[in-house]
């Protein structure tokens, strides 16, 4: 989708702000923001990329007003209203009107480290890829209003496939729970004056990793 | 409003907004706060950026290791330990002395938590994302690296599950030291791309 998360290349944007290494949280409320995000997984109601797209959903004004976590916590209140877990007005009170429904696939603490260790990989069995390293190709000018990973500078614009790595999960069907359709993905280098104009950096290129869907012979 | 009083025991409005929901849920059953505090547990004192220093030392050390982060850097990064959640699929990009790798991702906040930790804050922020792929020299040179001019700069946008390791370049003057040595030298900075390996004379 256009939204406030694809700002890939966009202008205005301030000054990076580096900070020490060791810095982990910046307040104790972030980290039950990501516990909490985590252990909800899982409940099993979403994928990684319908939670995404939640938080991708928030109104630009309040995502770029927000936090990193706080997008998180947005999303992951608004994921447990749609899966029908949490109310509005449960939130507003701060406790359970009703039981949950999914108790039974609460996350137990002692299976954390499993689970981490696990992850999630989202490499499938699924068709052979039409593309090899060195061909040329031009990405779609793909803009669904759902879910997907082709960013906006990148739309429209020919490069060269440097890295095949087999069928992933399709993030766009993924995200409407409409199915993996496992996919060829690609890892696609572009010289930057393809993406950004003839005034961009001669000496940068730009890679992304693209799905087959997104892509045509150049 | 009410007044707000820098020592009193008012929560923050996101505190309170994330105490709010941990309680419902787990009033629900749905959350056992153990589970949150290992999660936690696991990512501030446990994973984080020395275990990707100790790849970077064993790649400059080890030229058949090398060579096995070039062709799967996955299993490579797993057989020293180093595996799990957002780090499913790895892929390690090295510094030379004529190409500059750096990594982003323009859409949310990929970030290879197994051998990095989490992302800091500078990372998930739409500045480093706008501008990363755009200007790559001006972002580096807010964190102070200035690359010499006709040097090759390749961004990776990390816009599927693949995650991006960079090999930063070994510094001079490290012939004689050791692994643990060498990894101190390896900042986080630098195997996001953000920084170069520190010098053994400034460490």
């Amino acid at each position: 989708m256009n939204g406030p998360q694809d700002v890939g290349g966009r202008h205005g944007f301030g000054a990076v702000q580096p900070e020490p290494e060791d810095i982990r949280f910046h307040a104790d409320w972030e980290k039950r923001v990501l516990g909490v995000t985590l252990t909800c997984g899982a409940l099993g109601y979403w994928n990684l990329d319908a939670s995404r797209h939640m938080r991708e959903s928030l109104p630009p004004a309040v995502y770029y007003g927000a936090s990193y976590y706080e997008v998180w916590l947005r999303a992951l209140e608004n994921l447990l209203v749609e899966a029908g877990e949490v109310t509005a007005e449960e939130l507003a009170h701060g406790h359970a009107a009703t039981p949950g429904k999914r108790a039974d696939r609460r996350l137990p603490a002692d299976v954390v480290p499993k689970v981490l260790a696990s992850g999630g990989p989202t490499d499938r069995e699924g068709p052979a890829p039409r593309f090899a390293i060195g061909d040329r190709v031009k990405t779609r000018n793909h803009q669904p209003k759902g879910h997907t990973r082709l960013p906006g500078y990148a739309r429209g614009c020919i490069g060269a496939i440097v890295a095949v790595h087999g069928c992933h999960v399709y993030p766009d069907s993924n995200a409407r729970y409409e199915g993996e359709q496992p996919c060829p993905l690609y890892t696609v280098r572009f010289a930057a004056r393809d993406l950004f104009g003839d005034d961009a950096d001669a000496t940068l290129s730009v890679s992304i990793d693209a799905w087959e869907r997104y892509l045509d012979p150049a | 409003m009410h007044d707000h009083h820098p020592h009193d025991n008012e929560l923050d409005e996101m505190s309170a907004r994330i105490r709010a929901l941990e309680t419902i849920l787990v009033e629900k059953g749905l959350v056992d706060p153990a589970a949150v505090d290992a999660i936690i547990d696991t990512y501030e004192n446990r994973v984080g950026p020395q275990n990707g220093a100790k790849v970077v030392a064993r790649a400059w050390t080890d030229p058949a290791f090398a060579e096995q982060l070039r062709q799967d850097a996955t299993q490579a990064i797993a057989d020293m330990g180093f595996f799990g959640r957002q780090g499913e699929h790895m892929v390690a990009v090295f510094n030379t002395p004529d190409v500059h790798n750096l990594v982003v991702c323009t859409l949310c906040s990929c970030y290879p938590w197994p051998v990095l930790g989490l992302p800091p804050a500078w990372y998930k922020a739409p500045d480093y994302r706008a501008r990363a792929v755009r200007e790559p020299r001006a972002v580096l040179a807010e964190f102070g690296v200035v690359l010499p001019d006709g040097k090759q700069i390749e961004v990776w946008d990390s816009t599927a599950e693949i995650r991006y390791l960079v090999i930063p370049e070994r510094p001079p003057g490290t012939e004689k030291l050791g692994m643990d040595a060498l990894a101190q030298l390896v900042t986080r900075d630098s195997m996001i791309g953000c920084g170069l390996a520190r010098s053994p004379d400034a460490a």
